[in-house]
């Protein structure tokens, strides 16, 4: 198995408030890796120090073998093969479905524009949106925001995909509608690191579960069944409980 | 009010209102073209010009236009810089709306959330695409009012112009009132043609304001 994104010793602090310790992971090309923990874990820093949105204070982290560096030229580059996407969707209000599909594939990657809108067209056919093409962001509901998103940022062709809780604005019919299209995804054998609060849809997608509290990964399995029936550590159970009321 | 007298003057004002309007847009496309790339500066924080800027702006925005314009007009040629009277006034002009333009532009450059940028960066665009393609045209639409309003704002201003001798409409309504005394009639025209510049810019201002809103909020 070809090892696409290498994590090694990664450390962040925000002032002297330590957000991540000393992380260790290695993501296998193909793998789908789901992020849990309790709000405030650093799951989010984490998934933002990927793609280099934030800045690191010890320890390197390699997609494809290349250094993320923030404030390197180098990262232009990086982020080509790292997409992200965000909880509050982040599409451009000023441009129509269509336009913010195309925009990074023309004008960073300046592929051929017709090109780059049939395959657009021909991805949004995938999720049901092909006839929002010309609205723009306002008109359509958080879960076809999400999916454009989602498009969006397929176009650029990355080998790998970050999703930053990206339900946790919707309501319950419009999360599955995502999650229905994160799942054809990881089937189609994308690499997709996902933090998520939805714990069926985390199971049901994972290949590994990581488990994150107070900046460091507590648990870490391959057995994504047996960590939600009975995870090692006493803080994975205390925090799977509060997901069950009985 | 004599009507004879009203339109044998019209010819007159007409010429003061086409010199207004020159002096007054080549100054307020100066005016753009500082705040834009003064906002741009203080929107990437580029270190020491932006505190450059800051002097500028405080500078330009905390004296009088017509101290500013007699700086220009009468003390730079003693110091061997000499200029025409119509260049000091489209400097005096760009240069006091260059300060006001930055403060708009970059105000409207602040109301884009951070995670636009993000957003894009994440996508691979780089610092400049970023600022071009997503924040700029977003800005834009935010900014239009204020920029109706620093528009009105200079050309009004344009009557200082008079001070330097330059034949504006206010120079020529004091001028036709020193020599004729048509006081009510020079004043009546001056009001007149004032608004005639002005009104077109509060008109396509609001239209401006729609159709750049109409992505973002509809109608």
């Amino acid at each position: 198995m070809k090892e696409l994104l290498k994590v090694k010793h990664l450390h962040k602090k925000f002032g002297e408030n330590v957000v991540l310790n000393d992380i260790d992971l290695v993501v296998n090309k193909g793998e789908v890796v789901v992020v849990i923990g309790p709000s405030g874990c650093g799951k989010s820093t984490f998934l933002r120090c990927l793609n280099g949105l934030e800045k690191v204070q010890g320890g390197v982290v390699t997609v494809d073998g290349l250094p993320v560096e923030p404030d390197k030229k180098s990262i232009i580059k990086l982020r080509q093969k790292i997409g992200m996407v965000f909880q509050s969707y982040e599409l451009f209000p000023h441009l129509s479905v269509i336009d913010n599909l195309i925009l990074a594939p023309t004008k960073v990657q300046k592929r051929n524009k017709e090109e780059v809108i049939r395959e657009a067209i021909e991805l949004l056919e995938k999720v049901n949106l092909v006839e929002k093409k010309d609205f723009f962001a306002r008109q359509l509901s958080g879960g076809q925001k999400q999916r454009v998103a989602i498009v969006r940022a397929l176009l650029m062709h990355p080998d790998i995909l970050l999703f930053d809780e990206v339900t946790a604005a919707l309501d319950p019919e419009m999360v599955h509608e995502v999650l229905q299209t994160m799942l054809n995804l990881a089937k189609s054998g994308s690499t997709m690191i996902i933090v998520t609060h939805e714990m069926n849809f985390a199971r049901a997608i994972a290949d590994r579960i990581l488990f994150f509290d107070k900046g460091e990964i507590v648990e870490q399995t391959d057995d994504v069944k047996a960590f939600f029936e009975k995870p090692k550590t006493k803080r994975a159970q205390r925090f799977l409980s509060t997901f069950s009321y009985s | 009010m004599d009507k004879d007298i009203l339109v044998s003057y019209i010819p007159l004002y007409k010429n003061a209102l086409l010199l207004t309007l020159k002096i007054g847009w080549q100054g307020i496309g100066l005016s753009m073209i500082i705040g834009l790339a003064g906002a741009a500066v203080l929107h990437f924080k580029v270190k020491v010009i932006k505190n450059i800027v800051g002097i500028y702006v405080e500078l330009f925005r905390n004296t009088p236009l017509l101290v500013q314009l007699f700086f220009i007009y009468f003390a730079l040629p003693k110091i061997g810089v000499n200029i025409s009277a119509e260049i000091c006034g489209m400097l005096g002009i760009g240069l006091l709306g260059g300060a006001y333009m930055i403060e708009t532009f970059r105000s409207g450059l602040e109301t884009i959330p951070v995670m636009q940028s993000e957003s894009a960066l994440s996508l691979g665009l780089d610092k400049r695409q970023t600022f071009l393609y997503v924040i700029l045209p977003q800005a834009f639409s935010a900014v239009v009012p204020g920029l109706t309003a620093n528009i009105i704002f200079l050309l009004k201003e344009t009557s200082v112009f008079s001070t330097i001798s330059l034949m504006d409409l206010m120079f020529t309504a004091k001028d036709l009132i020193g020599m004729y005394a048509k006081t009510i009639e020079c004043l009546f025209l001056l009001v007149v043609f004032y608004f005639i510049m002005i009104l077109p810019v509060s008109i396509i201002g609001m239209i401006v304001e729609r159709k750049t809103r109409y992505a973002e909020f509809g109608d």
